[in-house]
């Protein structure tokens, strides 16, 4: 008797297995379906064979979510949170402990790179219109994955104690004081004190450190579940699934594993050779990923000249400071974020793929990014004349992009989409 | 580095300097303005001046210990730097580095801290003298630099110097027995629909010091560039080390692309 998976077919099998029922893999896949799992999510797991260079940034995301978790360990192992504590801890792990300046740098560029990862991750999305039916689930799970991520990073931002650390949380904190009634509560909630204090610090490395991974891990768990069940989009925004070959499997599709398990790894080795160049030659990054204010220790009675949160904020930090009421700004940032999560139903386009939609739904993916681009630009400048008023033009135009989704996604004239995925043999 | 170095240079490089410019006039009409008012306004360009520093500069960084030891230590700690590491990057033996940098009496783990109470700071200058470890990061050398350089007396601080970088400085002006005395000329401008402001001209030399505007230039230099390695003492090693890993990098990347395009020729 051999083992079978689910749909009856007979499990692949290491050598040991075939021989017969004894052995330890035969044992142990009757106790755990190790086999089937893998040939469910990895050797039969079929994916689109026309997928480009915008598809390396899935993985790339898991990649980096591993090196977050290993160097943050390391770190936790060294960092000491408290008011008193935190910043000494940073530097002795930067000079004292063996590898330490590594780990750190490590941990504080891939804080960036996964962003630079998941935006373009998300950019695919719009170009090929990943979140459609059926992957509208699958965007809001990616959407939750992305709020957690911001939210880990600002929590993990505030932990060196560095003095832009301190002030940085001072501004988000406070947005949350805009909320009406509930507002000043919920900011003395937030902290533990009066100000950012020993236990707002303590209170964010608890969260930073478990609540918010176990979280991030759980919910890209979830994206791979649901990813898997539906199947990835392609860039013809082709349902492989519908075109299926006499033997059942999708004609345009090829095996996870090996071609796309190979294929990736050439995407992981290019990042990492990036990822190098910025941990060994240039950490700072001309100050866009650790800022020179926070080799200053926290510091209550010093502002920085101007607080600018990382780069990654600063989109949504340029359309808080563009309004000038600061209720409405805040709530202006929520709606620009939360934005995304309307988007699978804001897209009534019949086809999914850039590849196959008209001039409108183009030029607004590209007014968006523009945008989206000026916008993170324009929050690190500081808040006067004419970089306020450039933020209220791109603002109105990342909104529009939202906002007109709904019309101009239905009044756009399609190019008919082809049978098959498009694929050229290398 | 700074370029108003005209009006202290020993005098035949000024002959060579006037000869320069007659030459440079002849030749490029069109540049003679600025190099002239350069001359003519020394300093005048001090916030474009650049500490040019390099921390696998062995002997520069060495020189700039001496120089922080010298002159800094009495007041600035370096409270993250021990001076075992100091010796060990900047290849200082022990016995040198007990001999003519460490305070008597001091161990070589200890971290390099000033003798003086950072409240004795607060009381004689109104402000704790800040701890330098970390602060080529924080203002970056060309800040440091440029601190250094515009020191200039001026009998309304109680100190009797002032700043340009860093105006109303709480610091006396320690180095002026090396770079001499220099006055600031400030000039009266007046925007439109402002109040006139005062606005720096150009430095005045007072009385010299011990040492040429070249030495004193060469030594906030190793200064700044000692101050630049204690900000991140593994930088040299992060650099040499990152050249091999960027290295490997590159070949894995081509080992994988040889794997992938060996396996997608199935693929049609």
């Amino acid at each position: 008797m051999s083992l079978k998976t689910a749909t009856g077919a007979a499990a692949p099998m290491p050598k040991a297995g075939a021989t017969g029922r004894k052995g330890f893999w035969p044992w142990l896949n009757k106790r755990l379906p190790v086999d089937k799992f893998v040939a469910d999510q990895v050797t039969e797991y079929y994916a689109p064979k026309n997928f480009n260079v915008w598809y390396f940034f899935g993985s790339l995301a898991l990649v980096v979510l591993v090196l977050q978790l290993v160097t943050g360990i390391f770190l936790t192992m060294f960092y000491k949170p408290g008011e008193a504590t935190a910043f000494d801890s940073v530097q002795f792990i930067m000079r004292e402990v063996d590898w330490g300046w590594l780990i750190r740098y490590l941990h504080s560029s891939g804080a960036s790179f996964f962003f630079i990862v998941v935006y373009l991750h998300m950019f695919r999305a719009f170009l090929y219109g990943s979140y459609k039916a059926p992957r509208e689930l699958l965007w809001l799970i990616g959407m939750l994955v992305y709020f957690a991520l911001m939210a880990e990073a600002f929590m993990g931002y505030v932990l060196p104690w560095g003095n832009m650390s301190f002030w940085g949380a001072q501004v988000i904190v406070n947005l949350f004081g805009t909320i009406p009634g509930i507002g000043p509560d919920l900011v003395l909630w937030i902290r533990g004190d009066y100000g950012i204090a020993d236990s707002t610090l303590n209170r964010f490395f608890s969260l930073h450190v478990a609540a918010v991974p176990l979280a991030l891990l759980g919910l890209v768990a979830l994206h791979l579940v649901a990813l898997h069940e539906v199947g990835s989009n392609n860039p013809d925004g082709i349902e492989i699934k519908e075109k299926l070959g006499a033997d059942g499997k999708p004609l345009d599709g090829i095996p996870f594993h090996p071609y796309y398990t190979v294929k990736d790894f050439v995407g992981i080795a290019v990042f990492l050779v990036l990822l190098a160049v910025v941990v060994f030659f240039v950490p700072n990054f001309g100050g866009l990923f650790l800022e020179a204010p926070n080799y200053e220790p926290a510091n209550p009675l010093s502002t920085p000249e101007h607080i600018a949160p990382v780069w990654y904020f600063t989109p949504y930090y340029a359309i808080l400071r563009a309004v000038p009421d600061q209720r409405l700004g805040a709530l202006l940032m929520a709606v620009a974020v939360a934005a995304f999560l309307f988007v699978p139903w804001l897209d009534r386009s019949p086809v999914k793929s850039m590849r196959y939609r008209g001039w409108m739904s183009r030029s607004a993916l590209a007014v968006f990014v523009v945008s989206f681009i000026a916008l993170g630009y324009l929050g690190m400048q500081p808040a006067q004349g004419l970089y306020v008023m450039l933020a209220r033009i791109f603002a109105t135009l990342y909104f529009a992009f939202f906002g007109l989704m709904w019309f101009y996604t239905k009044w756009d004239k399609v190019k008919p989409v082809p049978e098959r995925v498009i694929y050229h043999a290398h | 580095m700074r370029t108003d170095t005209a009006p202290r240079v020993a005098a035949p490089a000024r002959w060579l300097l006037g000869a320069a410019l007659v030459v440079a006039a002849a030749c490029a009409p069109q540049r003679l303005p600025a190099a002239e008012e350069a001359a003519a306004k020394p300093g005048a360009d001090w916030d474009s001046w650049h500490a040019n520093t390099n921390v696998s500069d062995l002997a520069s960084v060495q020189r700039g210990a001496r120089n922080f030891v010298s002159y800094c230590l009495g007041c600035h700690s370096l409270k993250y730097e021990r001076w075992s590491r100091l010796g060990a990057d900047l290849k200082i033996p022990p016995d040198l580095l007990a001999r003519d940098l460490m305070p008597a009496g001091a161990k070589s783990t200890d971290y390099i801290v000033s003798s003086m109470p950072p409240a004795d700071g607060e009381a004689w200058f109104g402000k704790a003298p800040p701890d330098l470890s970390l602060m080529a990061r924080v203002r970056g050398t060309d800040y440091l630099y440029q601190l250094l350089t515009t020191f200039y007396v001026d009998p309304t601080r109680q100190t009797g110097a002032n700043n340009l970088r860093l105006p109303t400085i709480a610091m006396p002006d320690v180095l002026s027995e090396l770079e001499g005395l220099k006055t600031a000329a400030f000039r009266t401008e007046t925007r439109p629909g402002a109040s006139p402001e005062q606005v720096f001209d150009h430095f005045e030399p007072l009385a010299p010091g011990r040492m040429s505007l070249e030495e004193y230039d060469g030594f906030v230099h190793d200064t700044v560039n000692f101050l630049d390695y204690v900000s991140e003492p593994t930088q040299v090693e992060r650099h040499q080390l990152g050249v091999w890993v960027v290295l490997f990098l590159l070949v894995f990347t081509w080992l994988v692309w040889r794997v992938k395009r060996e396996y997608w020729k199935d693929v049609h």
